[in-house]
């Protein structure tokens, strides 16, 4: 039992990562929308979000690397907030490649947040939800997941591991009604890409939302943003890889 | 909660009254009352809603206007409250207040008794006017509701057609007016209906298309015909599983009231959804009178909107939302019982005596157990 409504816009939401921008850009549309309970987790619980949010906030500490933290996290969650009908999985960390290709505990750090953390955070959520008999779940991924590029290959390894997962999770879930979305979005701006160079296809956090939204109410599986990468994509894969790193470097 | 097991007819014919337990269908009762020459003073558009349900939403039906919604009717009810005691409540104290209308929130509602009407034979006499445009509908409703107990127009909500529609006047049909007609038939009748594999057929072009046809085939001056009861209360009811005609996605239903001299509002609201992307399917247009309902009880005295429409589209959330504030502004209200999307502060804005609701059943559910989709997405409750 979930409270969502027919359009599948929540009423409580469960930000973790609170301080992401594309997850309190989703965060905002989901309150103009009626959304009335927002419960910011992240490491940093006293940080305002500006602008200010207009509905209920329950601010907690959530740290995602801290996996054998998280039990308990979730356990208080949702015994203080019984009604979250969805939970956005918006933390993540992206370091320069060139970082990474001079020290590997960059990559180590993007796994443990980007993989690890997120499927454990991922893997609560759909725990309680399916006890509970309903939720929505929606996964931050990334289009870096797609294709292994030599500008991001060690953040889209971490993407394309959580992508993997929670697909995996949303066909496990078939039948009952709880539904898990993927989105993968392109090039964000946002603070995490702030001083890099814009993609093709860049999108506004607010973009990200609007599709958020509108796949929630599809029930869609995996949302692209903008929707023309799902084909830029796919042609992509089909191009032989060193042809992609030689148009990447061009 | 599922209380359709829960199920039994008793019927008093010296006082045309009947006791119902609550899961007992609407239907079950007509199999058992039609044939002595009763009716229900109250159904709302399926046979297939049970007593407590029906008391719950404190449905209405196309007697509206005369005869107000289900509450009314009622003798006594009986419930289990929150904290778990029996109780029988009788018209016009707090509890059978909060409870007629109150979405099954203040308690269980077990069995109920309640006034019947009698009826001559199973047959409606039924008169069938068009009207082209949504204003000679109102019209031709009003002209109706002034020398019939039932009334009701389908209206074409189909862009461009200014709201055309065919409006039914209805009496219960006297034994004169059928002679040499079975008098009162069994009343259950055989359903057939689409295959489970049903991909969706409600679109765009099939609702036009579907529209023009009905359109056309009603007559074009005043006729009065003999129908079936079921076929005038209960046409749907034919056709099983007929929600399977719009696919996948499912379909979501929206009602909502707006008092008299607010036809302007109903004029807006009925133009912003005919010209959504989203095709109205099917819309209904009744008068409502003036009633003395429930504390959440949705029935006011003026017009009432009932519109199917597939989902799909996710712009026709935000195109409701519009609908909301117009109807809010004019002061009238949504129907929770068919509610799959208002919010939560406009829906405590449209019903004022929420608050008194509250009050009377925080005494009858303390710990506040009673809960449901509905309750928890309004805030109805808290």
């Amino acid at each position: 039992m979930s409270p969502r409504d027919a359009f599948g816009r929540p009423q409580q939401v469960l930000l973790l990562g609170g301080h992401s921008d594309i997850g309190l850009a989703i965060v905002r549309r989901m309150i103009d929308d009626g959304a009335h309970r927002v419960i910011l987790a992240g490491r940093d619980p006293e940080r305002e979000p500006r602008p200010e949010l207009d509905a209920e906030l329950d601010r907690r500490y959530f740290d995602a690397v801290d996996t054998s933290s998280h039990a308990k996290f979730f356990e208080a969650v949702f015994e203080d907030h019984p009604g979250i009908d969805l939970a956005i999985v918006a933390f993540g960390v992206l370091r320069d490649q060139p970082e990474v290709e001079l020290d590997p505990a960059v990559a180590v750090e993007m796994a443990e947040v980007n993989f690890v953390g997120a499927a454990s955070a991922v893997l609560h959520t759909a725990g309680y939800f399916r006890r509970r008999g309903g939720g929505d779940i929606v996964l931050l991924s990334s289009v870096a997941g797609e294709t292994p590029r030599r500008s991001n290959f060690a953040y889209g390894a971490s993407k394309s591991g959580i992508d993997f997962l929670t697909r995996g999770l949303a066909s496990s879930l078939e039948g009952t009604d709880v539904h898990v979305m993927v989105v993968r979005p392109g090039f964000v701006r946002t603070a995490m890409t702030r001083g890099l160079e814009a993609r093709p296809f860049a999108v506004s956090p607010e973009t990200v939302a609007r599709a958020v939204t509108d796949g929630l109410a599809r029930r869609d599986r995996v949302v692209w943003v903008p929707s023309i990468l799902r084909w830029v994509m796919a042609a992509l894969r089909l191009l032989p890889s060193r042809l992609v790193n030689r148009l990447e470097r061009s | 909660m599922d209380m359709t097991s829960m199920s039994g007819v008793w019927i008093d014919t010296t006082r045309g009254s009947v006791t119902a337990r609550a899961g007992t269908s609407l239907g079950t009762i007509l199999d058992t009352i039609v044939p002595g020459g009763w009716f229900l003073p109250v159904t709302p558009g399926t046979r297939h809603v049970t007593v407590g349900g029906a008391i719950a939403a404190d449905v209405h039906g196309k007697n509206h206007h005369r005869d107000g919604s289900f509450g009314q009717h009622l003798e006594t009810l009986d419930l289990i409250t929150g904290d778990g005691s029996p109780m029988t409540a009788k018209p016009a104290t707090d509890i059978f207040d909060a409870t007629v209308g109150g979405m099954g929130l203040t308690g269980i509602i077990t069995k109920a008794a309640f006034r019947l009407i009698p009826i001559e034979t199973s047959w409606m006499s039924v008169s069938t006017v068009k009207a082209d445009d949504l204003d000679s509908v109102m019209l031709a409703l009003v002209d109706a509701d002034r020398w019939s107990r039932y009334s009701v127009a389908w209206v074409d909500l189909s862009p461009s057609v200014r709201g055309r529609g065919i409006v039914d006047a209805a009496e219960h049909a006297t034994l004169a007016e059928t002679s040499g007609k079975p008098r009162l038939r069994e009343f259950t009748e055989a359903v057939v209906g689409p295959p489970r594999w049903m991909t969706r057929v409600v679109t765009d072009l099939s609702v036009r298309t579907f529209n023009q046809a009905w359109f056309s085939m009603a007559p074009r001056r005043e006729t009065r015909k003999l129908h079936r009861l079921s076929s005038f209360f209960y046409p749907l009811d034919r056709v099983s599983n007929w929600n399977r005609l719009y696919g996948r996605n499912g379909f979501l239903q929206y009602q909502f009231v707006v008092p008299d001299g607010e036809e302007d509002t109903l004029r807006e609201v009925a133009r912003t959804l005919a010209s959504s992307p989203t095709p109205v399917a099917l819309a209904v247009l009744k008068r409502m009178g003036s009633s003395r309902g429930g504390m959440m009880s949705f029935p006011m005295p003026g017009w009432t909107l009932a519109v199917d429409m597939p989902l799909g589209d996710p712009e026709l959330a935000a195109t409701l939302d519009r609908c909301d504030r117009m109807v809010q502004a004019a002061g009238g209200r949504v129907y929770l019982a068919k509610d799959s999307r208002l919010r939560s502060d406009v829906a405590h804005d449209m019903y004022p005596r929420l608050k008194r609701w509250r009050e009377v059943r925080a005494r009858l559910d303390p710990e506040d157990r009673l809960r449901s989709n509905l309750s928890e997405r309004l805030r109805l409750t808290s």
